[in-house]
């Protein structure tokens, strides 16, 4: 590793409105953090805007605030967290991720060198997912008016010929996969709230799905619907798609992944594993007779181990996500209105 | 009512303090309301303390009682039938 | 997870439903109460009632400490951390509990009031110690198992001098609430809710004992079981009470001996006495004024109770007019029974405390049972349709 000659004050000093003021020193912010660690060819060039050669083919393009609190979690940050959410949102649509955006805002008096881990991440996060972040923006608000700092990204990506991914597409007969175990995210976040304290291994689940979603939709090119289960969690995730498609869906709990780990930080805290958000997981709808090959492919990706079929679309005027509970009897998987809470009774 | 789960101390610490673990999750816990405790037993907490020491024995017992072999249906309606 | 897996068996279910089907006599129904929020939850969490024989019912009652709790004290809750400037603590159940006006401690807090979710006691009390130049108040609910934890935090106050940490006290008991079930009208005289045996709580039992019940069993002749929290322990149970109901018995017996003895948690109940005592009354929400059926801070402790501490303005209760909470926290009517149900009360807009906590039995329903009627009554019909 090349020692360079740092600006002191990264190490050790704070944003402060100069940082946003369009002059020297926001220059130098730009240069010796961001350009440092995220540079690429393209945003290299120095502009405003990125010059960019854009494929045939359809275009998806996504966009995604990030406002995470804690900004540091077991498994992640708000860095990699901003860079893999959209790329996997893009990825949702079948689309292979081309190009990425971000934008920062910075609140005042907030530690550059938090500043830097942060941008780090990003790029280290963008370059294993083979997507440059080809522009940028930063600004800065004054003390109070931002919690540290906030990251947009948008992202560009590319639709292969033949394919459409929506969730309108689901129908009844067709087979739901789950990449792999829920809660991950949720619980890792969680652990390092205050006034929940708990000590854990469960880290974020948080990775970019893109390269799995290629092998999927090279395998099975009529995939019907793909949607990664975030915030509200699978509950949430499968709700919105049955309402949106006017379908149902009965589960199989027994067939639910679910980490042991992620189980007992549940039950502890008294929350249902259903509603709580996943960073590094997708759904997929698919005909019932792809389901077995499609299995096999994702298995066989390091971010799919652990797929499974985890139930049937049926018909249902009420939209109902119904489920079969590992002990015999039938529930509803009900759509909250806001963010599921910890309750002690 | 209230959720309380089992889970087993795996250290005990000054001021009525615990250590328990669920499943590798590890959580501080007050065991003040507890009589006697040690490394090892698994509890009942709710709200964070010890409500109760949970018995191994009766949590077998229990189970046993369950998972007796009751009278089946079909043979009622045999004895049923016989007795017609 | 130890000593919970084990009770959420499925095969050990199916064991159980050919049991209860067994010994469920065809003639008559069982209406069983299932006293606890926790029950209502795990009866629909798991699916339990599919299990179930048609001619066995659970009958939902009042054990939600958050749908009991009357809105006037919601309120109070709201006014101490708004005028007061109070650091609020609460358990995350009542955070979202509209109160007058639909303002909930969500809504103050979206406000600027200063309201902390905490897991517990212990977590209000270190936030005492990290903010002592302002006042914390412990917004404390719930029955018999939610009162050691906060009489244990009060007596930590004291030895430690926190003088900035007081206590809003809204504990309520149990046997008082199933006293005054079985003392209604409905029940006692007319007849009209038929309740032939309790699922007595799991949690509170671990604290007061078995003994407590054998007053309503004698009393008023209803067997009563003390149910584990598992749905396992509730079809043990409901077996249970389905024998004693055979039989002619009307005893307490005690299924979730794991935890639960017939003296219960001594040392937790004589801290409780310690720092607690009874109020002559309280009123509950649904249910009205019930006599010796809450506590409050004993004058010894009066320096960390919020309500001497704090003025705090006196509040009329306004529920709803068509709101049919009360009945079906007595278990006299069901969900579907309210005009309101599924219309203006939904979870997303609660009417009353019936949908707000999800141990409602609004809300349980509302989330995992409804659409089920209607459903099964297009399988009866195909039954009926084969038989025929």
């Amino acid at each position: 590793m090349n020692m360079v000659e740092k600006d002191i004050s990264l190490r050790t000093g704070n944003v402060d409105m100069t940082h946003g003021g369009g002059g020297r020193a926001m220059a130098e912010l730009i240069r010796d953090l961001f350009h440092r660690h995220l540079g690429n060819p393209v945003l290299d060039q120095g502009n405003d805007a990125a010059l960019i050669d854009v494929p045939q083919g359809r275009l998806v393009m996504s966009t995604d605030g990030h406002v995470i609190s804690p900004l540091f979690f077991p498994g992640g940050d708000i860095g990699s967290l901003s860079v893999h959410g959209t790329l996997n949102d893009v990825a949702m649509a079948g689309a292979k991720p081309l190009y990425l955006t971000a934008g920062f805002i910075l609140e005042e008096g907030f530690p550059l060198a938090d500043l830097e881990r942060i941008v780090i991440s990003m790029a280290h996060a963008a370059r294993e997912a083979g997507v440059p972040v080809v522009t940028g923006d930063t600004k800065v608000v004054e003390k109070g008016k931002g919690d540290g700092v906030f990251i947009t990204t948008t992202g560009l990506g590319v639709v292969p010929d033949g394919v459409r991914v929506s969730a309108d597409r689901a129908r009844p007969g067709q087979a739901i996969l789950l990449s792999g175990p829920i809660g991950d995210h949720g619980v890792a976040i969680l652990s390092k709230r205050e006034n929940l304290e708990f000590e854990t291994e469960i880290l974020s689940d948080s990775a970019a799905v893109h390269g799995l979603v290629a092998q999927m939709i090279e395998t099975v090119p009529d995939i019907a619907v793909l949607r990664d289960p975030t915030r509200g969690g699978l509950a949430a995730t499968l709700n919105e798609i049955a309402r949106s498609a006017k379908v149902g869906m009965m589960l199989d709990e027994a067939a639910i992944p679910l980490r042991p780990d992620v189980a007992a930080a549940c039950e502890l805290l008294g929350l249902d594993p259903l509603y709580v958000a996943n960073e590094g997981k997708l759904i997929c709808l698919c005909e019932a007779a792809d389901a077995e090959r499609l299995i096999e492919v994702m298995r066989a990706h390091p971010l799919g181990r652990d797929t499974a079929r985890i139930g049937t679309v049926t018909e249902d005027d009420a939209n109902l996500i119904q489920m079969k509970t590992g002990f015999g009897g039938t529930r509803v998987v009900d759509w909250l209105a806001g963010e599921q809470l910890p309750r002690i009774c | 009512m209230c959720l309380a789960i089992p889970a087993k101390v795996t250290a005990l610490e000054e001021n009525d303090m615990a250590v328990v673990a669920l499943e590798g999750v590890k959580k501080r816990i007050s065991v003040a309301l507890l009589d006697e405790v040690a490394v090892g037993d698994y509890v009942l907490v709710h709200v964070g303390y010890a409500l109760h020491l949970v018995s191994p024995e009766e949590a077998a017992r229990t189970l046993a009682l369950m998972a007796e072999a009751g009278i089946l249906k079909e043979e009622l309606d045999e004895i049923a039938g016989s007795e017609a | 997870m130890k000593y919970v897996d084990e009770f959420r068996d499925g095969e050990l279910a199916g064991t159980l439903a050919t049991k209860i089907r067994s010994e469920a006599l065809p003639d008559r129904t069982y209406h069983l109460m299932e006293f606890c929020g926790g029950h209502t939850h795990a009866i629909f969490r798991y699916g339990v009632q599919d299990l179930m024989p048609d001619n066995v019912k659970f009958v939902h009652g009042p054990g939600c400490p958050v749908c009991v709790l009357p809105v006037r004290r919601l309120d109070d809750a709201v006014e101490l951390a708004e005028r007061h400037g109070v650091i609020l603590c609460s358990y995350g159940d009542m955070m979202r509990v509209p109160g007058t006006k639909q303002r909930s401690l969500i809504r103050a807090k979206a406000d600027g009031a200063d309201i902390r979710m905490v897991y517990s006691t212990i977590d209000a009390l270190k936030i005492a110690r990290d903010n002592a130049d302002r006042q914390v108040v412990f917004f404390a609910i719930g029955f018999e198992t939610t009162t050691p934890p906060s009489a244990v935090a009060i007596r930590q106050a004291k030895a430690e001098g926190l003088t900035n940490f007081s206590v809003f006290c809204n504990h309520v008991l149990t046997p008082s609430a199933i006293g005054h079930i079985l003392e209604s009208p409905e029940v006692r005289e007319l007849g009209t809710v038929k309740i032939d045996g309790f699922l007595g709580p799991s949690h509170v039992s671990s604290v007061i004992g078995s003994e407590p019940y054998e007053f309503f069993a004698e009393e008023f002749a209803k067997p009563v079981v003390i149910a584990g929290f598992e749905p396992l322990d509730v079809m043990q149970s409901a077996l249970m009470l389905i024998r004693q109901i055979n039989e002619g018995r009307a005893e307490v017996e005690n299924e979730y001996t794991r935890v639960v003895t017939r003296e219960g948690n001594l040392k937790a109940q004589k801290l409780v006495s310690e720092v607690f005592e009874l109020r002559q009354s309280f009123e509950w929400r649904g249910l009205g004024e019930v006599p010796y059926s809450a506590l409050r801070i004993r004058d010894a402790y009066a320096d960390f109770d919020a309500e001497k501490r704090f003025d705090i303005s006196e509040k009329q209760s306004r529920e709803v007019k068509s709101c049919e909470c009360p009945a079906i926290l007595r278990g006299v009517k069901k969900p579907t029974d309210c005009k309101l149900f599924g219309t203006v009360c939904t979870p997303d807009n609660p009417m009353g405390s019936c949908m707000v906590s999800s141990e409602g039995a609004c809300a349980a329903y509302w989330t995992y049972g409804r659409f089920r009627e209607p459903r099964k009554t297009a399988r009866e019909k195909a039954g009926k349709e084969v038989a025929a």
